[in-house]
């Protein structure tokens, strides 16, 4: 217990002087260890309960998770009971910790455990123990391996969205009237809930037969305009919606980047001569690079959850074209009801993001710093 | 730079040409910057004046009211918040007003829990300096920061699991406790950068009174951390307000949200582009007031750390 405590040290002012006695020490662990014994009692008599061993019992879990609260609250006051000062300090990040803990890393192993398991939620039978069945049958899986492919398109695309949104912060950034009645405008899509956006534009714009785009096209000369009919027509509708969401996110960043840029340096690239590509190409981007790298990769990682659009605009069609990993899993979910296989392959996914975005981070630190 | 002599200063000698090609970058500018908005806002346009056509208006693409088609609360009253329904009794509105309120009192909660253990935690890591095995204040950081990259699948079937078993399925305070982790750590990242903008000194003057550490924080620090407060919590209402992955697979009654009544819409309504219209319209139109008149938050929000 004491080890594993969150110890803050000396701050940056106000030495921690106030110890705390012997007494309030002695009584401060006391309250830790009987909180503790307290949860571990109130656990053990569910699990009996659930595996049958015992009658008396809880009718669910919920027992558990106030007892979690109650013994999160017993830690905190322990603190302060035994580190004065310091358990006061303790005490800023201790609810944020003892949360995450409970909701995301827990969840995260058990997660792990479910990987394992062959387990239909709506059949009566319950848990079946299965190893590495799950991931056996993942490599079989052509549907989960075209959906990481086209992820891998979706993430390309990001590179575009960039360039869009370069465009438009390098527009902003002009001298030009109105600038905050445009910023407003180009902000909105990125406000617009992704399952509104999906019939606004993915079920009613593109429409096939009324939709305006889709008369806009065939008066064009496009005879046939199916946006969702062949798959790459398909992902493209389905990226250019994700775009139209979310381009305003890069281009905010990359406008106060922008706006954060001496404008000396500029000023000097326009004595030396430099036209507009030449000033652009030389100086702000170089400039820039670094703000476009942490936005890309933020993009990145957003991108990799998308999920919304795609189960509502085309639920993965035609024949699986659009299928992002999330929206594969969730139907997964929905036809079988097999948590087991669905957490296996999120499990892997969860991997393979992991190691692409260690690999970005660093090759992005070596290339930022050769820039500056 | 050796491109002083690729590219000779043209402007001394004639002054008319530069002049004129000034002219049309301007409005090469502007004009992209109309297209842009026409972009942006054209969807948001049809999607408002859909909901006010009827069946023949929509399969004709009838495009500007009064000139191209009558408008008609067709949409509205089938949600029931036209003006001659909206004080009788509708069915599709009680529903509508539920989800509405579900996605109201989860992404408002959610925002403010987030915003209570965010803050203290972001204040903690701006002043003191923490050990925890052998991790520091950086590492504690990112090990906050690294919970973005979770996406949301990977937690989804396991609180599929939990939640059945802690009875929290289909309820608003299972999303809350779903939301708030999504957001946390966007909250962390603002309020941290917000507290490291305070000047330390301020909480010396006020050890110096005699207030005790909470009580610097509570009474001096907070009320000066307000901006970024608002900005975070702005920001994280948009993305409660707009989420749908973990509402739709843990929601089915009771706790439903605006996006899954929205989505739930879409598939079974067939032509009836109207009520769809009408629905979408009523789910974006609180979002899109917040980006009109609180947009100078959000921008605070997110360039939060971006250009230093």
């Amino acid at each position: 217990m004491q080890n594993s405590a969150p110890v803050s040290d000396d701050a940056h002012h106000q030495p921690a002087t106030k110890r705390a006695p012997g007494s309030r020490k002695a009584a401060g662990r006391a309250l830790v260890l009987l909180a503790s014994l307290g949860f571990l009692l109130v656990a053990l008599i569910q699990v009996l309960h659930t595996t049958g061993t015992m009658t008396a019992g809880f009718s669910d879990w919920r027992p558990i998770l106030i007892a979690y609260l109650v013994w999160a609250v017993a830690f905190g006051a322990g603190q302060i009971l035994t580190r004065g000062e310091r358990g006061h300090r303790a005490l800023f990040l201790l609810p944020a910790v003892f949360f995450t803990v409970a909701v995301v890393i827990f969840p995260t192993i058990f997660g792990l455990y479910i990987a394992s398991l062959d387990w239909n939620l709506s059949s009566i039978e319950g848990p079946r123990f299965s190893g590495f069945d799950n991931l056996k049958g993942m490599l079989n899986d052509t549907y989960y391996w075209n959906a990481l492919g086209n992820m891998v398109f979706y993430t390309v695309a990001v590179l575009g969205e960039y360039a869009i949104a370069f465009g438009l912060a390098l527009l902003l950034s002009a001298e030009i009237r109105a600038r905050k009645l445009f910023r407003v405008v180009f902000l909105l899509p990125m406000m617009l809930s992704p399952v509104a956006v999906s019939w606004m534009i993915g079920k009613s714009l593109l429409e096939y037969r009324f939709g305006p785009a889709a008369t806009l096209a065939r008066y064009l000369g496009w005879d046939n305009p199916a946006f969702f009919a062949s798959p790459w027509m398909a992902r493209f509708s389905i990226q250019a919606m994700d775009a139209w969401v979310s381009i305003p996110f890069i281009m905010i960043i990359l406008l106060a980047g922008l706006q954060a840029m001496p404008k000396e340096v500029q000023e000097a690239a326009k004595v030396d001569g430099a036209n507009g590509w030449q000033s652009f190409w030389h100086v702000t981007f170089p400039i820039m690079l670094p703000v476009s790298i942490t936005v890309l990769i933020i993009r990145i990682i957003f991108k990799l959850k998308l999920a919304d659009i795609v189960i509502n605009v085309t639920a993965g069609g035609p024949g699986g074209a659009t299928d992002t990993v999330s929206s594969f899993i969730y139907r997964v979910y929905r036809d079988r009801s097999n948590v087991g296989y669905g957490t296996a392959l999120a499990m892997v996914y969860l991997l393979l993001i992991i190691v692409l975005l260690t690999l970005m981070l660093r090759a992005s630190k070596r290339w930022t710093q050769k820039v500056v | 730079m050796a491109i002083s002599t690729v590219a000779p200063n043209p402007i001394r000698k004639r002054p008319a040409a530069p002049r004129a090609r000034r002219m049309l970058g301007r409005a090469l500018i502007y004009a992209a910057l109309l297209l842009w908005t026409f972009i942006c806002l054209f969807p948001i346009y049809w999607t408002v004046t859909t909901s006010f056509k009827s069946a023949v208006d929509v399969t004709q693409a009838h495009l500007i009211p009064w000139v191209d088609f009558q408008p008609d609360w067709k949409g509205w009253r089938s949600l029931g918040l036209s003006p001659d329904t909206l004080f009788g009794t509708s069915t599709a509105r009680s529903e509508f007003m539920n989800r509405f309120v579900n996605s109201i009192i989860t992404s408002v909660g959610a925002s403010i829990l987030a915003l209570i253990l965010g803050s203290l935690a972001a204040y903690g890591l701006s002043r003191f300096r923490y050990k925890f095995a052998w991790m520091r204040n950086d590492d504690i950081l990112f090990f906050f920061m690294s919970q973005l990259i979770l996406p949301p699948v990977v937690l989804a079937l396991p609180f599929l699991v939990l939640y059945k078993a802690l009875a929290l399925l289909d309820t608003t305070f299972g999303l809350i406790l779903l939301y708030t982790l999504t957001v946390l750590p966007i909250v962390i990242w603002i309020m941290r950068d917000q507290f490291n903008a305070i000047p330390i000194e301020l909480d010396e003057a006020a050890f110096v009174d005699g207030l005790s550490t909470w009580g610097a924080f509570l009474r001096i620090i907070l009320p000066l951390a307000v901006p970024g407060m608002v900005a975070a919590f702005i920001l994280s209402l948009v993305l409660c307000w707009n989420e749908y992955f973990f509402a739709a697979l843990l929601t089915s009654t009771d706790a439903k949200t605006l996006p899954v009544m929205v989505a739930s819409q879409t598939g079974s309504q067939g032509i009836n582009w109207w009520s769809m219209a009408a629905l979408s319209t009523a789910a974006i139109a609180p979002l899109v007031v917040v980006g009109i008149f609180l947009e100078r938050y959000i921008v605070s929000g997110l360039t939060t750390g971006a250009g230093k």
